[in-house]
């Protein structure tokens, strides 16, 4: 088996990986917002659920919730689920996984903004909501960028995790091919699409960082 | 025209009374000047006349408009309504100044009145270029605050706050972040308001700026008001407590 059919091969795999990705992000990130909001409540039985939520998520192993998310439904309401329901509790269980972090990072970016931003759009008549979305969280988003982009980069390298719900990502095939084939050049092309796919990820970043750095 | 009247407001954080009682009329065009040690309580009347903290008991009243009126059960506010369009008469200068780091400085001045609805996005910048070259920022306008100095980002939130044109104008100590030099560009911009018959109210530890500018002089002590009266008054005052503080400051 030569280079070319081993990337064929893993093409497919890597357009799920990619989408595995891309809806996360496109879901974790919001969800993650809301779940800050729920955990600075005032309100205590919301601050609660959200709190716990959030040491659920972070105290347990990703690949047990990926697992959770795919069979709760058949054990615990005895739904019945086909096969397309797998790409579905993918992107649910990383979602909810990935929220509970974003949502401590938007927090400690919220909570780090001075009082007086808030007062001074106060007494200059703005409203909460144009506090929040005019001043507050432009800023929030330039101070939160580093963490977030440790997070983004650990996802890239997570979704190989989607194995145990047998959804056929990237390194799945990776490793089925290096089993029936006896090489371990699958596994090295895989570990340089990770490189590619993270050193991306990273130089978007550091454009978004620079079109913030206007101002300090 | 009566602009402002508090009537016996109170105040206190948790155990801790910090205003126990405090009254104040200021007419149209008046400058009232806030004097005394750190702590008294100087703050606390701003930010309660303000609105940014709520009054325990007291009335607060704009131009006839009670704000809040207390009678008997501690301060009642109006609806938000109402309090919203109160608080269109007046601004506030920080101390620290509370420029938006994320804006331009025009933009800092004139996005306030576009986002309140007051001005079509034309007619705040124009306005805002107004009061900019007014107060000698017009070659600012597109610098960030991080590029300012102090006193050049305290001319800005004075230009940011009377681009609303408010009726009252309060200062919280607005000089006493500067240096000497950057101090007196900033009081200079102020006694030019002053001369255009600008309504303030001002927390300040320059008492020699205070005597010049101010109409009325206030020296708080420990909550209230220990004496109130022209520049002269206080200047000139028999009350040890007065002498000391002013002398204190003038040495
Ligand atoms: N949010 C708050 N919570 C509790 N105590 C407060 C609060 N704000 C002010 N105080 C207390 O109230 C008292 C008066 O404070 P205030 O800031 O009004 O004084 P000030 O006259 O402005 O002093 P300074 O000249 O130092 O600015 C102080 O004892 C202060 O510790
Ligand atoms: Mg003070």
């Amino acid at each position: 088996m030569n280079l070319l059919t081993i990337m064929q091969q893993l093409l497919s795999g890597m357009v799920i990986t990619v989408e595995i990705f891309v809806f996360t992000l496109l879901f974790s990130l919001p969800l993650g917002l809301v779940v800050a909001f729920g955990r600075m409540s005032k309100n205590g039985l919301i601050k609660t659920i959200t709190k716990v939520y959030i040491s659920i998520m972070r105290g347990t192993p990703l690949m047990l919730q990926l697992i959770v998310v795919y069979f709760g439904p058949t054990y615990v309401f005895h739904i019945k689920i086909g096969a397309g329901y797998r790409m579905v509790a993918v992107i649910i269980g990383f979602t909810l996984n990935y929220a509970a972090y974003f949502a401590e990072i938007f927090r400690s970016g919220i909570e780090s903004m001075e009082v007086g931003q808030y007062e001074a759009a106060h007494i200059l008549g703005y409203t909460k909501v144009q506090t929040f979305a005019h001043i507050i969280f432009p800023q929030v988003i330039k101070r939160i960028l580093p963490p977030v982009t440790n997070e983004v980069i650990t996802l890239v390298k997570d979704t190989s995790l989607a194995f145990v719900l047998a959804v056929a990502e990237m390194f799945t095939i990776a490793k089925q091919i290096a089993a029936a084939q006896a090489t371990v050049v699958p596994l090295m092309v895989g570990g340089v699409f990770y490189f590619i796919f993270n050193f991306v990820v990273a130089w978007g970043m550091e454009q978004i960082e620079k079109k913030l750095s206007y101002y300090r | 025209m009566e602009l402002l009247r508090i009537n016996h407001l109170k105040k206190s954080f948790g155990a801790l009374s910090v205003i126990k009682d405090f009254s104040l009329a200021v007419n149209e065009g008046e400058v009232v000047s806030i004097i005394g040690p750190s702590g008294s309580g100087k703050s606390t009347i701003l930010r309660c006349a303000t609105m940014l903290e709520k009054m325990d008991g007291g009335d607060l009243i704009y131009a006839g408009k009670a704000a809040a009126k207390d009678e008997g059960m501690g301060s009642v506010y109006a609806s938000k309504a109402e309090l919203k369009e109160i608080q269109r008469t007046f601004g506030l200068v920080f101390q620290n100044f509370n420029l938006f780091p994320h804006y331009s400085v025009l933009r800092n001045v004139m996005e306030p009145p576009v986002m309140t609805g007051l001005m079509s996005k034309e007619e705040a910048k124009e306005v805002a270029m107004k009061r900019l070259s007014q107060l000698g920022l017009a070659d600012k306008a597109d610098a960030y605050p991080y590029q300012l100095s102090g006193g050049q980002k305290q001319r800005v939130s004075i230009a940011r706050a009377l681009a609303l044109s408010p009726k009252i104008l309060f200062f919280d100590e607005p000089t006493s972040a500067l240096d000497p030099e950057l101090t007196a560009e900033v009081l200079k911009v102020i006694k030019d308001l002053a001369a255009q018959k600008m309504t303030m109210i001002i927390v300040t530890h320059e008492m020699q700026f205070a005597r010049e500018l101010s109409d009325r002089i206030i020296f708080m002590e420990h909550g209230i008001v220990r004496a109130e009266g022209s520049p002269e008054d206080i200047f000139c005052s028999d009350d040890a407590r007065v002498k000391e503080f002013i002398g204190k400051l003038n040495a």
